[in-house]
């Protein structure tokens, strides 16, 4: 399906920053008529993915995030990529709890997987991660 | 982000008001330990009233508070919610440890 608009980033691996994309990601949305319900999941899914590179991926601010938005007729899509450590075992890090850190919940795929209608996790260790998702538009009119 | 803590007939509450992920985490966690600390309180009533936003960072933060002063039978009250952060406690499970109030004189009632 034809890409109606699209915009790039990129992030400099900051904290910073994980507010800055989630209100992107949220104004970029709004082109489709999604609810406000809607735009907030969006913005905890971006939020969990950006804070995933910062902190995991690379741990220090040098790393460069670079995050693509596209938009569709029917859905919006997000791509976040970081060339960091990379992710050992994804169906592992998917899990619920799972986390490699003790002081963290495990919960940002969680939020991602039921926020959108899509994800998918490319990753290679040493090598760095892309997530896409994507969250399709329902119209509210009747057929 | 902005953070407030006062004592009230020995609960301490905290106010918070911004977004809560990992940006304001640190500072979330030092403010609210610090407080748990010089008062030597037990239970904690957090409101979220002026809170827009949470992630998974910020509920990281709640429920490492959660786990500091359970073990001597603390608990932690949320008050004035706002809908799509009660959402989000809601999927995450942390209703099970936290309950949530209308409001602080509520939460104050109930302990
Ligand atoms: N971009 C990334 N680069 C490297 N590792 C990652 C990345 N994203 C996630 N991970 C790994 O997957 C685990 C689970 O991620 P997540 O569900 O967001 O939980 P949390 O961030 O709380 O650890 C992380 O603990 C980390 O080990
Ligand atoms: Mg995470």
């Amino acid at each position: 399906m034809e890409i109606r608009n699209q915009v790039k980033m990129s992030i400099q691996s900051l904290s910073e920053n994980v507010g800055i994309a989630r209100i992107t990601a949220a104004a970029f949305a709004a082109q489709l008529d999604f609810t406000l319900n809607e735009i907030e999941e969006i913005k905890v899914a971006i939020s969990e993915a950006i804070s995933n590179a910062v902190i995991h991926a690379y741990g220090h601010p040098d790393g460069i995030i670079e995050f693509t938005m596209n938009l569709y007729d029917d859905k919006v899509e997000y791509i976040i990529t970081d060339i960091g450590k990379g992710i050992e075992d994804i169906n592992l890090a998917r899990q619920p709890s799972y986390s490699t850190d003790p002081e963290r919940m495990g919960l940002g795929f969680v939020f991602m997987e039921s926020f959108m209608d899509e994800l998918d996790i490319l990753s290679k260790q040493g090598q760095g991660t892309t997530v896409m998702m994507a969250k399709k538009f329902q119209s509210n009119v009747a057929h | 982000m902005n953070i407030s803590t006062l004592l009230r007939q020995g609960v301490l509450t905290v106010r918070v008001e911004g977004e809560l992920d990992m940006h304001v985490a640190d500072e979330f966690r030092q403010v609210v330990d610090n407080a748990i600390d010089s008062y030597g309180v037990k239970n904690l009533i957090l409101n979220l009233q002026g809170v827009s936003f949470i992630d998974s960072s910020g509920l990281g933060v709640i429920l490492g508070r959660y786990k500091r002063i359970n073990p001597a039978g603390g608990r932690i009250l949320a008050t004035d919610v706002q809908p799509q952060v009660a959402k989000i406690f809601e999927l995450s499970g942390l209703l099970k440890i936290m309950k949530i109030y209308e409001t602080e004189s509520h939460a104050l009632e109930c302990l």
